[in-house]
């Protein structure tokens, strides 16, 4: 039986992880180590923008041992993710580097969105009841990482993600300088909290009722330690998170740190954090919280055994990304039965040119995305609509997709309908590889688009061939395509130079 | 501060260090015991002196420390320092006397009757055997001596604490009026104890190595006259720590006192009995010793060198056969020991059985292609440990080892640095503990590549990785591969590392946060159990108990009908007996051959029986400071036999002694109509026998074949 050990590394803003997992073909994966190291990246990021020489040190420390961890178990094989607080420091390049040199780590940053969703997938596969809880209208609260992340679930998929700006570390240090004696700067937090879950409800919330919310995020753990007496075990109610304020307000963080073993700069986080989560309770009117211990490494390595298609999984996370674009979609109005015929046939050119195009599973997504949105800019103005619909894109977070994706298919949108630039126009926007995926990807839901330019969806069912330089699409229905047909073939040439092959049109009509 | 509970009265409790005295005062009586052979009785005399030096060292220095800083607070026995000291200091008086009238009127007179004449005083030697003493004194003794005068102008030297030493009047052949003193240190390098000719056939005659330089003191002081020599002895307080198991707050107290106060003051001197007045006098003065810390011997100072007369070669018929540790059933040293642990989990129980199943454990790992990692906590090993030498030898072939040195370990600090280094040349990554918390677990994990993935192979003990001391101490064991203690024992190695401690604990109980929790839980459970009527029982083995939380919960569950054994072979700060607090608990304390070492916690759970051993005793150190571990034994037969291992010892008549109720004094069993039962003379014969029965079983295998089979 192959055995294969694989380690997964979380740099994070309050602690740098590592769990080990032991993946067999036959039994699955199992975790047979975790170590856990506390340090406060995040305070220095967050303080002055740059992580201290003294803490990419001690980071240095903790990733050799890791490394000799790692060696224990025979594991050569990782992935190393660093999150918000390397993200926003400003010397982050030089702290990868840094580290790459000193522990053969090579540690990679993830987006925003790439975090959460990867929370989100080792939720999903972590939590035993969790499709049973999302089929209700549940929010996922996400606290860490510099951020909190709302992510709201209907009908067991996601719908839609947001990111806003207050987490504990921020709350904490924000605070910090106004110098209010206690029971003041209680007050203020809380206020300063309520304004902004406030703004996000009547934004995005609307009328829909939220009955569960999840709580993930390392304060979590912690605000249960402090109520061993409560016996907390995967959820809690209001009255116990109530407990749980309470005793915050009454302890320091001193008496919480010795009390509780709690490491200091830990305990300093967990007053916001409870206020964060008392006041969603409250707002969203669910009886109580649920509590699965989920960190980013779960994640990782559910990722990463989907990516090696080691084991499967029940649950098809891109259908994630597409339930929630779908619902961004929506938001602006867009034309479902178009968009959802452009999609199908993108999908379809882009399966069937696999050989031509060498794009991978991600990219095939990205399309599907862009095809999903692409005329959403028309939601502000219905002249220079693409220009609007890559504004959009450019300022939504879509879960699953990192920056570059998303700026890749904001991109795509863009030059869908309007000129497709020289490369020397943009290359200092864009690297060379992304100019390429921009181009392949534009040629296809051109051409894609073109095919339903009446928005009628008039093919209803078509074939897609390639043959003798050719890529043959043959429709078969009774409509009249002359519309399509023009702006095919003023489409098909942008194909023929990104790939080399001739789009032709042909027309079946049976009866 | 809680509120002090009900049952947490001062007179429910024993002061601790009364409780040690008694138990130094059992270790006295099996040397009183006629019914033990005379050289082992000698045996448990020199070790009642050597703890007794361990106490005024530690504990009675502690105390004084406290009263020099003005310390005033009660222990749970409602004592102060003070007041402690005032009782505590007679009664050394009081045992000391007792040591020397058990020597001088049954031991020495029995070990002349024997054969082995000591020649108390050199004045006793014959012609021939004083020619001989002298002759060995310029040859061997002179050499190594350093002998100072002190007047006027030569300051009284330093006198190192324990050692022994000869003091001396000695008179100015030329100035008569002239009367100094004299100060010798009788050589630790010398063995104490000289052999000479004997006088009579087939007896052997010794003299102690103070005598010998005692009459030949005129040789280092030539231009004086000797008036008077005796030994004496002195204990200090010097270049003492703060004793762990004393209160914080005291260190930072003593630490104020500290610069005030002169330190290395002797808080003992022993002086021989027959010590000239003018003698004794000039010593007090100028060791600054009042009367209080003077302790006159009735006979040799310092009686560990009858550890050294016990070795003495012949007197087979008054020592104990040695006893030689058995092969450990169902380990089979010609198979691999990680394919018999994954068959089943492996017992030990030392020194009945054999230490080897852990030194394999470790060195085959250290061989073993598959293993790619050994971790593992060392305390105190042995001088020449093979332990030590297969961890060295696993980093040279390249495994990942990672060694967990407490270098805290009482007066084994310079040998513990001294491999510690040798580790870390041989490539093993040494790493000394937490900050505050002496690592007292006994731990080792081993992981392995295996077909179907890593496993992890886990020892743990009761006892230390020492092979020596496992030939003498009674300790626990068990070699297991369950995966949920492999985890454990990967979170403790990763807690002892510097790592976030782990969320939660699978099957190890780990002191210092979650243990004593876990202890009163497990007590409480049982008080439950019996407040609903139904069956409940704590069986409890350990060295010492003193801590006031599980003392309180032991009274409540008494109080609530849970039938309590405890078998505690030191101190005990529980009393038993009291009326609505302690009825139902019984205390035995057990005095060995072998020094009683394992701890072992028997529950009765409501019929779904635990059973858990561990490093950890129930004192406040071993719960809050330091890093202990207790696991379970879940393997039914293993439970059973440890079952066993505790019932034996509570139908122990023989070496039993029972706390008597609402006392502090211990008692052994009236033996009319109860069956002589010894515990640890049982586990040897259990041992033996299973022994006889391997061979027997091995040599039917070899003649008929067919038939084992069938029978089988």
């Amino acid at each position: 039986m192959a055995v294969k050990t694989f380690a997964v590394i979380d740099v994070g803003a309050t602690h740098v992880s590592m769990k080990i997992f032991e993946i067999t073909s036959k039994k699955g994966y199992r975790q047979i180590d975790y170590v856990s190291n506390i340090i406060e990246l995040g305070s220095d990021t967050y303080a002055d923008g740059y992580v201290s020489q003294e803490s990419v040190e001690q980071l240095c420390d903790i990733l050799k041992r890791f490394v000799r961890k790692m060696r224990e178990y025979g594991a050569t094989d990782y992935k190393a993710y660093a999150t918000g607080a390397i993200r926003e420091a400003k010397n982050n390049m030089m702290i990868l580097d840094l580290l790459k040199l000193q522990t053969g780590i090579k540690v990679e940053i993830l987006s925003n969105s790439e975090h959460r969703f990867l929370m989100y997938k080792g939720l999903a596969i972590k939590t035993l009841n969790f499709d049973t809880i999302v089929e209700k209208n549940t929010a996922i609260v996400d606290i860490g990482g510099g951020t909190i992340q709302i992510s709201l679930m209907n009908n067991g998929r996601l719908t839609l993600t947001q990111n806003i700006a207050i987490d504990a570390l921020r709350v904490r240090e924000r605070l910090k300088s106004f110098h209010f004696n206690q029971d003041r700067m209680e007050r203020v937090m809380e206020e300063f909290i309520e304004n902004e879950i406030d703004t996000f409800e009547n934004y995005y919330l609307g009328d829909k009722e939220i009955k569960n919310v999840i709580a993930i995020g390392d304060e979590m753990s912690g605000m249960i330690q402090i109520v061993p007496e409560l016996q907390i075990k995967d959820h809690l109610n209001e009255k116990q998170l109530d407990a749980i304020v309470e005793k915050l307000l009454h302890l320091s963080p001193v008496e919480l740190a010795s009390e509780y073993k709690i490491p200091f700069e830990r305990a300093t986080l967990l007053l916001p954090a409870a206020m964060i989560y008392g006041v969603f309770l409250r707002h969203a009117k669910a009886d109580m919280i649920w509590t699965p211990m989920v960190d980013l490494c779960d994640g990782m390595i559910v990722d990463e055994l989907e990516k090696t298609k080691n084991i499967s999984f029940e649950r098809n996370f891109a259908d994630d990304v597409r339930s929630a674009v779908r619902h961004m979609a929506k938001r602006y109005h867009c034309d479902r039965g178009h968009n959802a015929n452009v999609a199908q046939i993108s999908c379809k050119i882009f399966d069937k040119t696999k050989k031509i195009h060498g794009l991978k599973d991600k990219n095939r997504l990205q399309l599907e995305i862009a095809a999903l949105l692409h005329d959403c800019g028309k939601f502000i103005n219905m002249n220079s609509a693409s220009k609007n619909s890559y504004a959009i894109i450019m300022s939504t977070e879509i879960m699953g997709l990192s920056h570059k994706e998303r700026e890749e298919v904001a991109n795509v949108i863009r030059y869908n309908s309007s000129y497709f630039p020289d490369y020397r126009e943009v290359r200092d926007e864009l690297g060379a590889g992304d100019y390429m995926t921009i181009a392949k990807l534009t040629a296809i839901l051109r051409i894609a688009n073109a095919m339903d330019r009446s928005h009628k969806q008039k093919a209803s069912d078509y074939h897609i061939v390639v043959k003798n330089k050719q890529l043959i699409i043959t429709i078969d229905t009774l409509s009249d395509l002359t519309l399509e047909r023009g702006l095919f073939d003023n489409k098909a040439k942008f194909f023929e130079q990104v790939y080399g092959i001739k789009p032709v049109l042909k027309q079946k009509r049976s009866i | 501060m809680k509120e002090k509970s009900k049952y947490l009265k001062p007179e429910y409790l024993e002061n601790r260090e009364l409780s040690w005295m008694q138990f130094n005062k059992r270790i006295l009586a099996e040397a009183k015991d006629k019914n033990i052979l005379l050289f082992e009785r000698i045996k448990f005399l020199s070790i009642t002196a050597s703890n007794l030096d361990e106490f005024f060292m530690i504990r009675i220095a502690s105390l004084m420390d406290m009263v020099h800083a003005g310390y005033r607070k009660e222990d749970i026995a409602g004592m102060t320092p003070e007041e402690q000291l005032a009782e505590i200091v007679p009664e050394a008086k009081a045992f000391m006397a007792e040591q020397y009238k058990t020597l001088n009127r049954a031991l020495l007179p029995q070990l002349e009757k024997a054969g082995l004449k000591l020649i108390e005083h050199h004045e006793d030697l014959s012609e021939k055997q004083a020619e001989f003493v002298d002759e060995y004194f310029s040859r061997d003794v002179y050499p190594v001596l350093t002998p100072m005068a002190v007047d006027s102008s030569r300051p009284f030297p330093l006198i190192q604490n324990k050692t022994l030493n000869i003091g001396a009047l000695i008179q100015d052949k030329k100035k008569a009026d002239v009367v100094d003193i004299a100060t010798v240190q009788v050589p630790g390098v010398l063995p104490r104890i000289v052999e000479i000719p004997s006088e009579k056939e087939g007896e052997k005659a010794i003299i102690l190595l103070e005598e010998v330089i005692e009459r030949n003191l005129d040789k280092l002081f030539l231009n004086y006259t000797i008036l008077s020599a005796h030994p004496y002895r002195v204990m200090r307080n010097a270049d003492l720590t703060i004793d762990e198991d004393d209160a914080a707050d005291l260190l930072k107290e003593i630490q104020k006192q500290i610069k005030k106060r002169q330190w290395g003051e002797v808080i003992r001197l022993e002086v021989a009995d027959t010590m000239d007045k003018r003698l004794q006098k000039k010593l007090m003065e100028q060791l600054n010793v009042d009367e209080e810390y003077l302790y006159k011997i009735k006979g040799p100072l310092d009686l560990t060198f009858l550890m050294k007369a016990y070795g003495i070669d012949g007197f087979d018929d008054y020592k104990l056969p040695k006893y030689i540790p058995q092969t450990v059933p169902g380990y089979d040293r010609e198979k691999g020991i990680f394919e018999q642990i994954a068959e089943h989990d492996i017992l030990l129980h030392h020194p009945y059985y054999e230490f080897t199943p852990v030194i394999d454990f470790i060195s085959q790992a250290a061989n073993d292609r598959n293993v790619l990692a050994i971790k593992q906590t060392l305390y105190r090993v042995s001088g020449n440990s093979p332990i030590v030498a297969s961890l060295a030898r696993a980093a040279e072939n390249g495994k990942q080892v990672t060694v967990l040195v407490e270098l805290k370990a009482r007066f084994d600090e310079e040998n513990n640095i001294g491999w510690a280094k040798m580790l870390e040349k041989a490539g093993c990554h040494v790493i000394y503990g937490l900050v505050g918390l002496k690592t007292h677990s006994k731990i080792a994990l081993v992981v392995r590549k295996e077909e179907d993935g890593i496993r992890r192979y886990v020892h743990l003990g009761t006892g230390n990785y020492n092979d020596v001391t496992a030939k003498l101490y009674t300790d626990m064991g068990l070699l297991t591969c369950n995966d949920a203690i492999g985890e454990d024992a990967t979170a403790v190695f990763n807690m002892l590392s510097g790592y976030s401690e782990p969320p939660a604990w699978n099957k190890l109980m780990v002191a210092p946060i979650w243990l004593k929790d876990q202890f009163i839980t497990l007590i409480n459970r049982e008080t439950e159990n019996a407040k609903k009527g139904k069956k409940a029982r704590i069986v409890a083995k350990m060295n010492s108990l003193c801590d006031p939380m599980i003392i309180e919960a032991l009274y409540k569950a008494s109080a609530a009908g849970v039938e309590i054994d405890l078998i505690v072979r030191g101190i005990c700060c529980l009393k038993t007996g009291i009326p609505g607090i302690s009825e139902n608990i019984k205390v035995r304390s057990i005095v060995g051959n072998f020094l009683e070492h394992a701890r072992i916690f028997y529950f009765y759970n409501d019929g779904f029986e635990d059973v858990y051993m561990g490093s950890a005793d129930w004192m406040p150190r071993n719960l809050d400071k330091r890093v202990e571990i207790t696991f379970p034994v879940e393997d039914e037969d293993l439970k059973q036999q440890v079952m066993d291992i505790l019932r034996i010892q509570l139908a122990d008549t023989l070496k039993a002694y029972i706390l008597q109720p609402n006392s502090r004094e211990y008692e052994k069993q009236d033996l009319r109509g109860l069956k002589k039962i010894g515990a640890q003379d049982t586990f040897c014969e259990q041992a033996l026998a299973k022994a006889e029965e391997r061979k027997k079983n091995k040599i039917e295998r070899t003649f008929e074949p067919v038939m084992a089979k069938g029978l089988s």
